[in-house]
């Protein structure tokens, strides 16, 4: 089981480690005293389970595919950001842009997230067992975000396509952001969810489902207030 | 009417011209602002208001046909960097995307770049395996948006250009209207067909020169340091914000004046916001200098080069290539007059053609219409392409032997005068014929 002490190992030890392994390799390996280290386990393309013991930095598996990352601590700016598949696991909270730009996946943020959280998301699932900022979801085009807590202002703010379970309260709903009906399929997809995150303590019903509106897909003057 | 009496000739007003009064009656008829394509097209002071000295008694020319002249130019030359590109000529093809043009000509631009020994550049959109597979070096865009953004193609880029902004719309996003989301285009964004898509203008995880310096670092990590890293800046306050990007850790500086072309942006922003190419060049260069990295760290110039003469005025104010789009175009055939009728048909002309953003290009290049796109022959156009792009290259070597240089790069300020006291301001070069550079000395 590879072990990387980032108090003796550079970031560029751990990470082109982790590139030189190709899609056959599978094993445990940690990482221990990251530190607030930035870009760490980012751009991994294997199917490895990857322990990081405390807190990390920006950026953290950035760009992941087929990994399976645990994060034993906090999150800096960016954790997880475009990941196209995989998991990312993080046991405290996580700064802005968690998830940003993820095409596909599984982020779980155990604690808090905060400002947008899942902006730009274009096909991942999120799952934040606290509260999310301001903006989250901001111009999202696919995926889920289930927020456990309360979320921020603006929420889902020029939202295309992704999909938004709140369980705590909205703050306020974000620019086309609405309400919609919470329908069977929508309790189905949510449960899977849940599921997938390993949260038990909670069932679809107690949570509201916020979508597009759809009205400002296509350029209309009677909108331009809302532009 | 008194016949007796003279009458004036009618004067029209020169705030309120013909194109002027047509817009106002364009604006309240349909309560939208303007989009289109292209760049600037009002008159700023620009490469034409400069003129090279070339040698005379005390100056040493070079032999025409005889005396090389190096063109070649290598960008992201820094211990950093694993594999900087090196390109045979100082003129690269700027960021277009797939979707606002189509696959055709972004084969066409790959074809001529890569016969002419240089990079073309992908767009807010992705990469397209033609693209990828006729462009001998990429340069991969990490737009706002990042539409298709993915590591498979990261890993397959030559470099990375970190978009901030762009020339034509320095401060807003990218825009493509739903007329042009086919069904390919929809999928390789995350979108819907038909959708208008409206790029954002921030990037979605960094905020700052200081947090896209670790952008940078992740960016390295992920492509295990071994291509350059450009980043590109729309022309509104270059002294600053090429200090800024170097400070981030950028291999490589892309400047966009106010006429580098768009594919659909809002008339007001295209001519309202930025600088001219002309004014943004020496501030930048001075930037670099003023921190000791000028030809360490490159810098690329863009927005209105269209012939060696601006190819070489550029590089002697300092940069160290230039980027073509809409001239590049031109050469694919946009705005080709022999297709006059066509344009007539869309209520323009050969050479004013610039709705872009509508997708009914006749020359199918602006376009996601597989019809219109079928006209366009992306081997005969990358040969054209290629052909300009010598023709270019031999223009501006011209000049630089006239000036006694045996390489591009070795043209300098000294080689210019200007032609105009604006453009001897902003290029900061002496007025033809004195020695007064208006806000360095006095006359």
């Amino acid at each position: 089981m590879p072990n990387f002490d980032l108090d003796n190992v550079t970031l560029r030890d751990v990470n082109s480690a982790l590139h030189e392994v190709d899609m056959k390799a599978t094993g445990d390996w940690t990482i221990s005293n990251p530190r607030g280290t930035h870009a760490l386990a980012a751009g991994v393309d294997a199917p490895l389970k990857i322990t990081i013991d405390g807190s990390v930095g920006y950026y953290c598996a950035g760009m992941n595919k087929h990994a399976e990352i645990t994060i034993n601590g906090s999150a800096g700016v960016g954790l997880a950001e475009n990941m196209m598949s995989g998991s990312v696991r993080v046991k405290g909270d996580a700064s802005q842009s968690a998830g940003a730009t993820a095409h596909g996946g599984l982020l779980v943020i155990e604690g808090n997230a905060s400002a947008r959280c899942g902006i730009s998301l274009k096909g991942a699932n999120i799952i934040v067992k606290g509260n999310v900022g301001h903006m989250s979801c901001f111009m999202a085009q696919a995926g889920n975000l289930v927020v456990l807590g309360d979320a921020g202002d603006a929420l889902g703010d020029s939202l295309y396509e992704a999909k938004i379970f709140v369980r705590g309260k909205v703050k306020s709903l974000g620019a086309d952001c609405i309400e919609k009906e919470m329908t069977l399929e929508n309790a189905k997809l949510l449960q899977s969810l849940l599921d997938a995150a390993g949260i038990d303590d909670c069932k679809p019903e107690e949570f509201r489902r916020y979508g597009s509106a759809r009205q400002l897909y296509n350029f209309k003057i009677d909108n331009v207030l809302a532009y | 009417m008194n016949q007796n009496i003279p009458l004036t000739t009618p004067r029209k007003s020169s705030i309120f011209d013909d194109y002027t009064m047509s817009e106002i009656r364009r604006a309240a008829a349909t309560g939208i602002y303007d989009i289109r394509g292209a760049g600037a097209k009002r008159k700023v002071p620009h490469f034409d208001d400069l003129l090279f000295l070339g040698a005379s008694y005390s100056r040493y020319p070079l032999e025409g046909y005889r005396e090389s002249c190096g063109t070649d130019v290598t960008l992201g030359s820094n211990d950093r960097v694993k594999n900087p590109i090196k390109i045979d000529i100082p003129i690269t093809i700027a960021g277009m995307s797939f979707g606002s043009l189509s696959a055709q000509a972004k084969e066409a631009l790959g074809r001529g770049a890569s016969l002419a020994g240089t990079s073309t550049t992908t767009g807010d959109g992705g990469m397209t395996p033609e693209e990828r597979g006729q462009s001998s070096k990429l340069v991969y865009q990490y737009l706002p948006s990042r539409y298709g953004m993915n590591p498979d193609d990261l890993r397959k880029a030559d470099a990375i250009e970190i978009v901030v902004g762009q020339g034509a719309k320095p401060g807003g996003g990218g825009m493509l209207l739903g007329q042009k989301i086919s069904d390919r285009v929809a999928e390789m964004r995350t979108l819907p067909k038909g959708v208008d898509q409206r790029s954002a203008c921030r990037h979605p995880d960094w905020t700052g020169p200081d947090d896209c310096e670790i952008k940078i670092i992740e960016l390295r990590e992920i492509t295990d340091w071994r291509v350059p890293i450009y980043i590109k800046v729309g022309a509104t306050r270059p002294y600053y914000d090429v200090s800024l990007a170097v400070k981030s850790g950028a291999d490589v500086i892309v400047l966009d004046g106010m006429q580098g072309g768009t594919a659909a942006t809002q008339e007001v922003f295209i001519e309202h916001v930025g600088i001219p190419t002309l004014a943004a060049i020496r501030p930048a260069v001075q930037a670099l200098q003023d921190l000791g990295v000028h030809r360490q760290v490159q810098l690329i110039v863009s927005g209105g080069i269209r012939n060696g003469a601006d190819v070489a005025k550029a590089i002697a104010l300092g940069a160290d290539a230039v980027s073509i789009g809409v001239a590049a175009l031109a050469a694919l055939g946009d705005n080709d007059p022999a297709l006059e009728e066509d344009y007539r048909a869309l209520g323009s002309t050969s050479g004013a053609y610039d709705d872009w953003h509508l997708g009914q290009d006749p020359a199918g290049i602006s376009t996601q219409d597989p019809i219109l796109s079928s006209r366009l022959d992306p081997v005969a156009a990358g040969r054209r392409l290629a052909n300009y792009l010598a023709v270019m290259t031999l223009e501006a070597q011209t000049i630089a032997r006239a000036c006694g240089k045996s390489h591009v790069h070795n043209l300098e300020p000294e080689d210019l005068v200007a032609l105009s006291i604006e453009a001897a301001a902003m290029a900061r070069l002496p007025l033809a014929g004195t020695d007064w550079i208006p806000g360095s000395s006095h006359f």
